[in-house]
């Protein structure tokens, strides 16, 4: 029987993302050559978060994008089912520090593609990865640069991130297998 | 020759309009006798016919048993045999082959191959022009002298009027009819299927049902012009079946066949752009398969024939509009004829036995379709009940191209004794 | 989910379920940003070998198509009929099992036989794409023209739309007609007597005598092309009348009640089936339709060389 653990609540989530802003401006250098992508889907409405609160706290007005990374997936011949496409929408990368949004990080072959596809769009002076998750479980070596929290799970665990405008309220949960 | 006694079956004579359960001795090559409980000769061999009908073997008057020319897929042996396990005891082959038989040597080649094989009858049907160009008649004295029962362009319809009404004319000196594949040529020319909704839908040339029935029309007014006998080929559309009608009761010298796909088959057959459905005529609407129905059941349509039509599995394997018309059909006229005409209460067992045997000879002026003392011995046993599936592998026809494979169907032939000796005989 | 999964072949629409066309319609959507990119290439179809079997002349179509597998990273082929084997008298059947014995992924075919396509698909293990089989259908143009459609209107159901010319002969015009009616749209046929199928209406459309009738009725035409070939073998007196008769002219467009979009699967005969000053004017789509011809090619090898979709991220990926 699959448990299911409280990670972060909707308040600590709200801290841990101003925490994350800031971070992110730290990091960056400032808010000048900054760009947030989203990877689609819920790395998308942390990332349109997170622009809000760094908007906020600098009277910025920071560019956003959105990616999907179907198409780059390295899995795309074996999954068998098609997965649907979403859309991807990315201002210019052309030297502008990149900071790429996800919720959970975990094998790091999401974040890969994200490379890959960011590539085919210009070529950033730099690129930071953010996440509210880190689970563990790498299988190529890639680190974040901003994370919200870790948290060490199995292969049969799942880290469930919700946000109020796709699942109706905010929380993390880790759901043992 | 042994004598044969054919015992306590369900006898169907529909020449004198028998229908009783008796025996039948044949000797001689002929019909003894016919009777309740006749004696057994010394020699004779008896074949138990309880449950069984006993008719006069079936009649084929339109086969294409593609030799000489295209011995690879068919002969007249391999023809002769096949109809021999569908329970014909004779066929009529039509003369395009090549070279045509448009010659009384290409006669007498069919007849001496027919004789060789052992089979089935074969009475050749030779050219109404030379080469079936449309051109120049054929020596029909030459080829009648030879063994030719009919004279036909088949394939092909008889383009031109005026040869039309030669041929009939002449044909009168013999005695023998002019069978005519009706298909206008520039109506029909590119058309691949029936010309209907299916055809739209697969994007195919469709041949309309017109197509038939202008050289239907065209036949039936030379045949009250000329006096002659004029036998339609293959009739595929409710329109031909009312003009024939109104063609016999004016008394006109007008006969016709039908063959098994165009009662059983519609268009739909084509779905899926399956060759397997592609003929000429084509198969049509559901009205004209019931017209045809209907026609057979009053007579209009006098007789069933199969157009058998072996093709290679390689000319079917190819895109509908390359792929050759015409199916076989020896081997599954009778089950055919049998689940969907007398199965669908259409004909009963007697009118078929008419349809299939009594009318054809008939027509033509053959041999057969009789057991009155005297007849040649060649008779058909008949299952009625036999549930068979159709499996063309086993098919003694060289061809395998039907749309029928894995249909169950219900009545075939037992046994086919022709000339007074078996020579089918079901085994299982 | 799987009952939208599209098989191995795309051979038409009249098979497909409207569920199916959306998909098509709507995976099409995502892929028409990535030829807006600088590198127009994703790697989701890397490794494919895909092969162009071309039986009839179509630099357009082709073209087309290569774009689309070369964008997803594919390796294209190209077979035409001149100086193949095909022109040798090989059979389609022994073309495509070399191709396949080549271990080919996919085939997108023109053929001059209506059921080519179809035909291959049961024959041979990679996909199949029907890119034009005889009078049969063109189900990527059918789709791309909807994709038009739906791009000026946003939405399919309930709009009028008459093909025009030669719905006989024409491919184009079944795909349109299969793919519109089982989306909600109504459609009209307009052409000559000669060049209507003799059951077209028992396919749902209405018939539209004249080119009038269809420019009071629709909210959009889409004009076939007028082929030559057609004059040639009697069903029309000359190309002259057709066009007096039948053509869309800006003289017969001033009269419409409202601005129809102007669509043409190309290429045009200017002044016989179209007008010039039509095709270039501001209500034609035709060359959006050539853009979104790449989009949907790509959406269709897309799904094909996949199952059936599923949603990409399971929450905790």
């Amino acid at each position: 029987m699959p448990s299911r653990t409280p990670l972060l609540d909707d308040r600590a989530l709200g801290r841990t993302l101003v925490r994350m802003a800031t971070e992110i401006v730290e990091r960056a250098g400032g808010t000048d050559a900054l760009v947030l992508v989203g990877i689609q889907r819920r790395g998308v409405e942390l990332a349109d978060r997170l622009k809000r609160l760094i908007d906020q706290a600098e009277g910025s007005n920071v560019p956003s994008g959105k990616l999907d990374i179907t198409l780059y997936r390295d899995d795309l011949q074996t999954v068998g089912a098609r997965p649907v496409v979403g859309e991807t929408r990315l201002p210019n990368l052309d030297g502008r520090t990149v900071v790429i949004v996800d919720d959970v990080l975990y094998t790091g072959r999401t974040v890969r593609a994200a490379l890959d596809e960011c590539a085919d769009f210009g070529r950033p002076r730099r690129i930071l990865l953010c996440v509210l998750i880190d689970r563990g479980g790498r299988e190529l070596p890639i680190q974040a640069d901003i994370v919200g929290t870790t948290v060490s799970t199995g292969p049969d665990d799942r880290v469930d991130v919700l946000v109020s405008e796709l699942d109706g309220r905010d929380a993390v949960e880790l759901v043992r297998g | 020759m042994r004598p044969i006694l054919v015992r306590g079956g369900r006898i169907l004579d529909p020449s004198r309009g028998i229908d009783q359960t008796a025996d039948l001795l044949l000797q001689d090559g002929k019909v003894e006798a016919l009777g309740q409980s006749l004696g057994r000769p010394d020699d004779a061999e008896v074949l138990d016919a309880a449950g069984r009908i006993v008719a006069p073997g079936l009649i084929d008057l339109h086969v294409h048993l593609r030799e000489p020319g295209q011995e690879d897929i068919e002969t007249v042996a391999t023809g002769a045999m096949a109809a021999a396990a569908g329970g014909f005891s004779a066929v009529c082959a039509m003369p395009n082959t090549d070279p045509v038989t448009d010659n009384q040597a290409a006669v007498g080649f069919i007849v001496s191959q027919a004789q060789r094989a052992g089979k089935a009858r074969v009475y050749p049907i030779g050219a109404i022009s030379l080469g079936q160009k449309g051109q120049q008649l054929a020596e029909f004295g030459e080829l009648v002298g030879a063994g030719a029962v009919a004279v036909s362009d088949d394939g092909k319809p008889v383009v031109s009027s005026h040869l039309m009404r030669t041929a009939l004319e002449y044909a009168r000196t013999f005695g023998i009819p002019v069978a005519d594949h009706c298909e206008d040529p520039t109506l029909a020319a590119g058309g691949a299927m029936h010309e209907g909704l299916v055809s739209t839908r697969l994007g195919l040339k469709g041949v309309p049902a017109a197509a038939e029935e202008i050289m239907v029309a065209r036949d039936i007014l030379l045949a009250e012009l000329t006096g002659g006998h004029v036998h339609l080929c293959h009739m595929s559309t409710r329109g031909s079946v009312e003009l024939i009608r109104r063609a016999k009761e004016k008394g006109l010298r007008v006969t016709a066949e039908a063959c098994p796909h165009h009662f059983t088959l519609t268009h739909e057959a084509c779905e899926g752009y399956n060759t397997n459905a592609k003929m000429n005529p084509p198969l049509r609407e559901p009205e004209d398969r019931e017209a045809i129905r209907q026609g057979l059941r009053d007579g209009t349509i006098d007789v069933v024939c199969t157009d058998h039509a072996p093709h290679h599995y390689d000319a079917k394997e190819r895109e509908f509009d390359d792929a050759p018309n015409g199916i076989i059909g020896l081997e599954t006229a009778l089950g055919l004829a049998i689940t969907e005409l007398v199965g669908g209460g259409l004909l009963d067992l007697p009118t078929l036995v008419l349809r299939m045997s009594t009318m054809p000879a008939r027509i033509f002026g053959l041999p057969g379709g009789s057991l009155a003392k005297g007849a040649a011995a060649d008779v058909v046993l008949i299952d009625p009940t036999a549930e068979w599936t159709v499996s063309p592998d086993g098919f003694f026809s060289k061809s395998r191209n039907t749309p029928f494979a894995g249909r169950r169907l219900r009545g075939r032939a037992d046994a086919t004794i022709v000339r007074g000796q078996v020579v089918f005989r079901r085994s299982e | 989910m799987s009952t939208l999964a599209l098989g191995k072949d795309l051979v038409g629409l009249e098979p497909l379920s409207a569920d199916q066309i959306r998909l098509i319609l709507d995976t099409a959507e995502p892929f028409k940003e990535v030829s807006e990119r600088p590198i127009k290439k994703v790697p989701a179809l890397r490794g494919k070998t895909i092969v162009n079997l071309f039986f009839e002349a179509s630099t357009r179509t082709r073209i087309s198509f290569e774009f689309a597998e070369k964008r997803l990273s594919a390796d294209t082929v190209n077979v035409a009929t001149a100086g193949s084997s095909v022109s040798k008298g090989e059979t389609l059947v022994d073309t495509a099992r070399n191709l396949e014995a080549m271990r080919i992924d996919m085939v997108v075919i023109r053929h001059g036989a209506s059921g080519a396509a179809q035909f291959l698909g049961q024959r041979i293990r990679s996909n199949v794409i029907n890119a034009g089989d005889g009078k049969h259908e063109h189900p990527t143009q059918g789709l791309l023209d909807i994709l038009t459609l739906r791009d000026r209107f946003k939405r399919i159901e309930g709009l009028k739309i008459a093909i025009c010319g030669d719905i006989l002969h024409s491919r184009v015009a079944r795909s349109n007609i299969w793919g519109l009616t089982k989306l909600g749209a109504q459609v009209g046929v307009c052409g000559p007597a000669t060049l209507l199928p003799r059951n077209v209406q028992e396919l749902g459309v209405t018939i539209l005598p004249r080119i009038e009738d269809a420019i009071q009725w629709a909210d959009a035409l889409n004009v076939l092309r007028l082929q030559l070939e057609r004059m040639e073998a009697g069903f029309l007196p000359s190309l002259r009348e057709y066009n007096r008769v039948f053509g869309v002219t800006s003289e017969r467009l001033a009269k419409a009640p409202k601005d129809l979009l102007i669509l043409h699967p190309g290429p045009m005969n200017r002044g016989v089936e179209i007008d010039s000053d039509v095709a270039d004017g501001p209500h034609s789509v035709i060359l959006p339709q050539v853009t979104n011809g790449v989009a949907v090619r790509m959406a269709v090898l897309y799904l094909l060389a996949g199952g059936s979709p599923d949603w990409a991220h399971q929450p905790g990926d």
